[in-house]
């Protein structure tokens, strides 16, 4: 994917210095993965980064067809988030950034900490490593993305996701068009980084219309040591290093993270920020038994054989004495 | 295989098992089992856990790539003077060689830092899925034609 560096350093001139490092360009034309650092400690809550998101990814928002095919069995409940398309306070179909608040005290002093929420686009995401479907799908340049046109809304993504991001609508997408009442449920939908942005050599709408410059966005070496850095001036605390093996968003927070997580509110939309395992490590155990697999059955082929052989030459000893 | 190959027979059970654990799995990575009542039947509530049917599906096709060098082995130095292939085997074989190419491609695609694209990533799954199918529909109708896979050399 080739991303023109000029429209880059134009986006730079917009969003103000410190958004977009100057590298992100050669970065993504050399295939290196694009992060985003959020400094949690410079954003005030305003909210331009939820609006720009919304104005920004308009026509990617479902447009359900109703009534929805009747669902069987009747368990299989719908998802309809379209007349409640204002929902701001958590994360829906048509809503993809909220902004979370956190009342906490630390160390004797007073937080009042707001942060931009969203999905963190994991540098190995379960979503697109466990969708059946190649519907959820990782980019070269790190984004996560969830293709609208294949994906049946099985949910799955949600379930395996350890933070619950991606939401459902019913009535819209592939299922429609198979077998609507006995699989399938809709398209799951999250942010995708502003990809279409992104291949157009732009910025993504939440970075460009920060006022406080919370979010930067470039190559993840480079946004992790920047992460580091920030951590120490301000003795503060990352979150997205290693949290389910890596995610190319890292937040930068003035107050440890558990203490964050007591305080939020979470649940359905609404993601939380407890230690995170990684997901898929199990599975990356497990390659070893794939690649010693085909050697045990070579070894056990082999021995096979020469069993095999030998009782042949005692059958023949046997005949040769008779 | 032949029946008369005592410890064959016991591969050939084995392998039975490991196909149906395996197709079994592989079904639970889509979100029927509990839309369709299985996951509430008591003992059966794992079937609604991707993870775990996940790893046990990479665990099964470990054993499944074990038992498929060991037969090919076999095959090559001690039955082939005695059996041969039928096309339903041959058949057969083609659409397991598929199966296991993307099923290798999709553990690969899994491993952290491993780039495939998207538009590839989507064929790996739809084929591994497609080819499971026509598989399934090919076993069945070989066992109610009383198909074999090798039969004795004439």
């Amino acid at each position: 994917m080739s991303i023109s560096r000029r429209r880059f350093l134009q986006s730079l001139a917009l969003t103000g210095l410190g958004s977009v490092l100057p590298s992100t360009a050669g970065a993504v034309a050399r295939g290196e993965e694009l992060a985003t650092l959020l400094d949690i400690g410079k954003c005030i809550g305003c909210g331009e980064c939820v609006a720009a998101c919304r104005e920004a990814n308009q026509h990617k928002y479902p447009n359900p067809q109703k009534p929805f095919p009747k669902m069987y069995p009747d368990r299989v409940k719908v998802a309809d988030w379209s007349e409640r398309q204002d929902v701001d306070d958590r994360l829906t179909p048509y809503n993809w950034l909220y902004i979370q608040y956190a009342d906490v005290t630390w160390q004797g002093r007073e937080y009042e900490l707001t942060i931009p929420r969203r999905c963190l686009h994991c540098t190995n995401p379960p979503c697109a490593n466990l969708c059946p479907w190649g519907a959820a799908l990782k980019q070269d340049n790190g984004i996560v993305r969830i293709n609208d046109t294949i994906c049946l809304g099985g949910s799955k993504c949600k379930s395996v996701c350890p933070w619950h991001i991606p939401e459902r609508q019913t009535g819209v997408g592939l299922y429609l068009q198979l077998a609507p009442s006995f699989a399938g449920n809709g398209v799951m939908y999250k942010c995708d980084r502003c990809y279409d942005r992104i291949n157009k050599g732009e910025v993504p709408a939440c970075i460009t219309a920060c006022p406080e410059n919370v979010q930067t966005i470039g190559p993840r070496s480079e946004i992790l040591a920047m992460a580091h850095e920030l951590a120490e001036k301000t003795n503060g605390f990352i979150y997205g290093e290693t949290e389910n093996g890596g995610t190319n968003t890292l937040y930068v927070s003035p107050v440890p993270f558990e203490e964050i997580d007591k305080v939020i509110d979470k649940g359905p939309g609404r993601p939380g920020f407890q230690p995170v395992d990684n997901a898929m490590a199990p599975e990356d155990k497990l390659l070893r038994a794939l690649i010693f697999a085909p050697a045990a059955g070579v070894a056990a082929g082999i021995l096979h054989t020469v069993r095999a052989l030998q009782q042949d030459d005692h059958k023949g000893d046997d005949h040769a004495k008779k | 295989m032949p029946r008369s190959d005592r410890p064959a027979r016991m591969v050939r059970h084995m392998y039975h098992l490991v196909v149906f654990g395996l197709a079994f799995t592989g079904f639970a990575q889509m979100p029927i089992f509990k839309r369709y009542y299985l996951a509430d039947v008591p003992g059966f509530a794992w079937t609604a856990d991707y993870y775990l049917n996940h790893r046990i599906h990479y665990l099964l096709a470990a054993l499944l790539l074990a038992f498929f060098t060991y037969v090919i082995i076999v095959y090559a130095t001690v039955w082939r003077s005695r059996w041969q292939i039928t096309r339903c085997g041959l058949f057969s074989l083609g659409l397991w060689s598929g199966i296991v190419v993307t099923g290798i491609m999709r553990v690969m695609k899994n491993q952290p830092g491993m780039h495939f694209s998207p538009t590839t990533t989507m064929w790996v799954d739809w084929l591994h899925l497609g080819l499971v199918l026509v598989l399934g529909m090919v076993s069945g109708i070989m066992a109610l034609g009383r198909r074999k896979i090798l039969i004795p050399r004439s």
